[in-house]
C-alpha cells in the first residue's frame, strides 16, 4: 500500500482494510478451520465423504452395536425416501450391507444428493462407509424408483460406552443446481 | 477562545447536515436515550408478563419477540450509540483537537442509525411478527425457523455494523492524528485510552458479525448450508462465529464505561487516578483476552474437554486485569477528600455492582458449574449486573458529570441523588432475586414458570417498574437543566475535575481548540 501524505487518509485506508479482511476472515478462515478441527477431532457428527478402504481386522464378536437408520427429505423434496430396515445389530469390524429405497413420484427426471450425519457425534470417526449412495448424486427418471446401496464397518476402537449409533440421511433436490452447472459449462 | 467564527445553522438542516462533533454527539446521546426508553418499554412488557406465573398479558410468541428486541435495542441502540455520543463530545475536547478527523463520515455514521432501528422496530408490525429467536439469534432458530421479517433484521444489523465501523475508524483516526502537541499517548485521559482500544475491537469484530448475518441471509435465500446440518453445515458453527464477535462486544460495551469511571472517581476524590499506566495496560490486556475466551458462552455444545479447560482458564485470567482496575479505583478513593455528588454516587454504585457482576461472571466461567447455570436466570442476573449497573450506571454518571460543561447549566442535585437511590434500589430489587431463581433452575426466555419461583419474580417485576420509572425522573432532570437549570459560571464546574475539557467555557463555543492548547502544565489525568 502506498503511503499517502495525509496521515488521516493513511489511517482510514489501513483500518478499512482491516475491516474488509475481518469480513473475509469469517468466510475463508473461520468456516474451513472449523470444519478441519471438527474433522480432526471427530466432534460434529460429520462422516467422511470418501469411501473407507477396509483394513484387515478381527471382527469383534463379543460386542454388539445397534445401528439405526433415519431418512429425511429436505424442505420441498417430493421423493419417497426410506431405509430398507430401520435398525441392524452389528459386530465391530464386520462389513454390513443394507439399502435405502428412493422413488421419484413426479413426472420429471430429478437428481438428488443425500447428506449423512452420525449421532452421537463422537461415533462419527468410528463409523466407516466402504460404499455409500451419498458419495455421489442419484438421478431418477420421473415415476421410477431405485434401491441405493450402503456398506459400512463399525470400527473396533469404538468407545465402549457407545451402544447405539444413529445414521441419518437428509435427501436434497439438486436438480436445478446441476442443470445450472451443466448450462454454464 | 471566546470568539467563534460562525455558529450553527438554523433549524432542521443544522442537525441533518452538521459535521460538528458536539452536534453529532448530542444527536447520538438523544437517539440512544430514545432507544433506552423503547428497549425499557419492551422490558416492562416482559416483567409485567412474569409478574405472576401462568399466561397473563401477552402471547408466548409476542413474549419471545419482546425478549429479542429488548436485547437488540439495548445493546445496539442504547448502550453502544450512547458511548459513541460521549466519544464524539469528549474526545476532541480532551485531546485538544478542533473536531473529529472525518466530520462528514461522522454525520453519516449517525444518520444511518435511525433508519436501521426504524426498520428493526417495524418488524413488529409485519406478518409473522418480529424476530423471536433471542438477541443472540442462534441458527437454526434464526434461519430455518425464523419469521419472514428476519431479512429486515439482517439488513438492520448490516447497517448498524457499518455505522459502528465508520464511527470507530473516525475515533482511531482522531486519537492517532489530532492530539494537541505535547499530548503524548501516556498523557491522554483514560476515557480516550479506553475508547481507542474499544474502537480497535469494533473494527476487528463488527465485520465478523456482518459475516455471520450474511451467512444467515445466504442460508435463508440463496440455498447455502452454512448452518444447516442437513446440507453439510453445522449450527454450532454459528455459535462460534457469533461469540467470536459477541465476547469482544461485551468489552466494547464496558471499556468506555471503565474510562468514564476513571475520569469521575479522581475528580470527586480530589486525587489523581491511582496507577494510570497499569490502567492502560489492564485495558489492553482485557481487550486481547476478549478474543480467546468466546467459547465460554457455549460450554454445553459438546466441546472436547481440552477446549473446555482452555476457555475456562483463559476466562478466569480476565479477572486479573479487571481486578487491577477495581483496586486502582478503590485506591484512588483511599484517603481522598471525597464528596458524593450524583456522578460520584453513580460511579460508586457502578464499582460495587459491577464487581458483583464480575464475581458471578467468574462463577459462570467454571465449565462444570456452568452446565447448571447455563441458560438460567442466573445468567440474566449476571449480565444485567455488568450491562445495566456497569454500562448504564457509568453512562448516567457521565451525563451528570459533563452535562453542566455541555449546556452551561446545572441539573438539580437533590433530584439527581433521588434518581440514584431509586435506581440503585430498583435495580437490585429487580436483578438480585434473579440469581436465586436462576440457581434454582428457572430457565431464561420463557413467558411462564413453575410456582416456586412466583415470589422472587414478583419482586423482580416490582423492582423493574421502580427502576424504569426512575429513568423518567432522569429525563425530566436533564430537560429541566437544559431549559432552566442554574447557570454554571466556573469553567471547571467540579473543583476536582482535571483535563482539557474543563479549561473551556461552560458551555463551550461551537468550535473549540481551533488553535491547539499548550499541554506542558496540564495534568492529563
Amino acid at each position: 500500500m502506498r503511503l499517502s501524505q495525509d496521515p488521516t487518509t493513511d489511517t482510514v485506508a489501513k483500518l478499512g482494510a482491516v475491516a474488509v479482511a475481518m469480513f473475509a476472515f469469517v468466510f475463508v478462515v473461520m468456516v474451513p478451520l472449523y470444519n478441519v478441527l471438527c474433522d480432526a477431532l471427530g466432534i460434529n457428527g460429520k462422516t467422511s465423504s470418501e469411501a473407507y478402504t477396509a483394513v484387515v481386522a478381527q471382527v469383534d464378536e463379543s460386542r454388539s452395536i445397534k445401528v439405526q437408520f433415519v431418512a429425511t427429505n429436505n424442505d420441498g423434496m417430493p421423493w419417497a425416501f426410506s431405509p430398507d430396515v430401520t435398525e441392524m445389530v452389528v459386530h465391530p469390524g464386520a462389513a454390513n450391507d443394507t439399502v435405502f429405497f428412493a422413488a421419484n413420484p413426479t413426472a420429471q427426471s430429478m437428481i438428488a444428493q443425500a447428506i449423512p450425519s452420525v449421532s452421537p457425534s463422537r461415533a462419527a470417526e468410528y463409523f466407516h462407509k466402504t460404499e455409500c449412495f451419498c458419495f455421489e448424486q442419484q438421478p431418477l427418471d420421473g415415476n421410477s424408483e431405485a434401491d441405493m446401496p450402503l456398506q459400512f464397518i463399525v470400527d473396533q476402537d469404538l468407545p465402549a460406552d457407545i451402544k447405539t449409533i444413529t445414521l441419518s440421511y437428509t435427501l436434497f433436490d439438486v436438480t436445478a443446481l446441476m442443470r445450472d452447472n451443466v448450462a454454464s459449462r | 477562545m471566546g470568539d467563534h467564527h460562525h455558529g450553527p445553522a438554523k433549524g432542521l438542516s443544522r442537525w441533518l447536515y452538521t459535521t460538528n462533533h458536539k452536534d453529532i454527539g448530542t444527536m447520538y446521546l438523544w437517539f440512544s436515550f430514545a432507544m433506552f426508553l423503547l428497549g425499557g418499554a419492551f422490558a416492562m412488557v416482559i416483567r409485567a408478563e412474569l409478574f405472576q406465573p401462568g399466561m397473563q398479558l401477552v402471547e408466548p410468541a409476542f413474549f419471545n419477540q419482546m425478549t429479542t428486541l429488548h436485547g437488540l435495542v439495548m445493546v445496539f441502540g442504547a448502550i453502544m450509540p450512547s458511548f459513541v455520543g460521549l466519544a464524539n463530545w469528549l474526545i476532541p475536547m480532551m485531546i485538544g483537537a478542533p473536531d473529529m478527523a472525518l466530520p462528514r463520515m461522522n454525520n453519516w455514521s449517525f444518520w444511518i442509525l435511525p433508519p436501521a432501528f426504524l426498520m428493526l422496530a417495524s418488524t413488529l408490525l409485519m406478518e409473522g411478527g418480529a424476530p423471536a429467536f433471542g438477541w443472540t439469534f442462534y441458527a437454526p432458530l434464526s434461519t430455518t425457523y425464523a419469521p419472514p421479517s428476519v431479512t429486515f433484521f439482517i439488513f438492520a444489523i448490516h447497517i448498524l455494523g457499518v455505522s459502528s465501523i465508520m464511527g470507530s475508524i473516525n475515533i482511531i483516526a482522531t486519537v492517532m492524528n489530532m492530539r494537541a502537541p505535547g499530548m503524548t499517548y501516556m498523557k491522554m485521559p483514560l476515557f480516550v485510552w479506553t475508547w481507542l482500544i474499544t474502537a480497535f475491537l469494533l473494527v476487528a469484530v463488527m465485520p465478523v458479525l456482518a459475516g455471520a448475518v450474511t451467512m444467515m441471509l445466504m442460508d435463508i435465500h440463496f440455498g447455502t448450508s452454512f448452518f444447516s446440518a442437513a446440507g453439510g453445515g453445522d449450527p454450532v458453527l454459528f455459535q462460534h462465529i457469533f461469540w467470536f464477535f459477541g465476547h469482544p462486544e461485551v468489552y466494547i460495551i464496558i471499556l468506555p464505561a471503565f474510562g468514564v469511571i476513571s475520569q469521575i472517581i479522581p475528580a470527586f476524590s480530589r486525587k489523581p487516578l491511582f496507577g494510570y499506566a497499569s490502567m492502560v495496560y489492564a485495558t489492553a490486556a482485557i481487550a486481547f483476552l476478549s478474543f480467546i475466551v468466546w467459547a465460554h458462552h457455549m460450554y454445553t455444545v459438546g466441546m472436547p474437554v481440552a477446549g473446555e479447560l482452555f476457555f475456562m482458564y483463559a476466562t478466569m485470567l480476565i479477572a486479573v486485569p479487571t481486578g487491577v482496575k477495581v483496586f486502582n479505583w478503590v485506591t484512588t478513593m483511599w484517603r481522598g477528600a471525597m464528596t458524593f455528588e450524583t456522578p460520584m454516587l453513580f460511579s460508586i454504585g457502578f464499582l460495587v455492582l459491577f464487581t458483583i457482576g464480575g464475581f458471578t461472571g467468574l462463577m459462570l466461567s467454571i465449565a462444570p458449574a456452568d452446565f447448571q447455570y447455563h441458560d438460567t436466570y442466573f445468567v440474566v442476573a449476571h449480565f444485567h449486573y455488568v450491562m445495566v449497573a456497569g454500562a448504564v450506571f457509568s453512562m448516567t454518571a457521565a451525563i451528570y458529570f459533563w452535562l453542566p460543561k455541555w449546556t452551561g447549566r446545572m441539573y438539580n442535585e437533590t433530584m439527581g441523588k433521588v434518581h440514584f437511590w431509586v435506581s440503585f434500589i430498583g435495580f437490585n430489587v429487580t436483578f438480585f432475586p434473579q440469581h436465586f431463581v436462576g440457581l434454582a433452575g428457572m430457565p431464561r426466555r420463557i413467558p411462564d414458570y413453575a410456582l416456586q419461583f412466583a415470589d422472587f419474580n414478583m419482586m423482580s417485576s416490582i423492582g423493574a417498574f421502580i427502576y424504569g420509572a426512575s429513568q423518567l425522573l432522569f429525563l425530566y432532570n436533564v430537560i429541566a437543566a437544559i431549559v432552566a437549570g442554574k447557570r454554571v459560571s466556573d469553567e471547571k464546574v467540579w473543583d476536582g475535575a482535571e483535563g482539557l475539557e474543563w479549561t473551556l467555557p461552560s458551555p463551550p463555543p461551537y468550535h473549540t481548540f481551533e488553535t491547539p492548547p499548550k499541554i506542558e502544565e496540564q495534568p492529563a489525568h
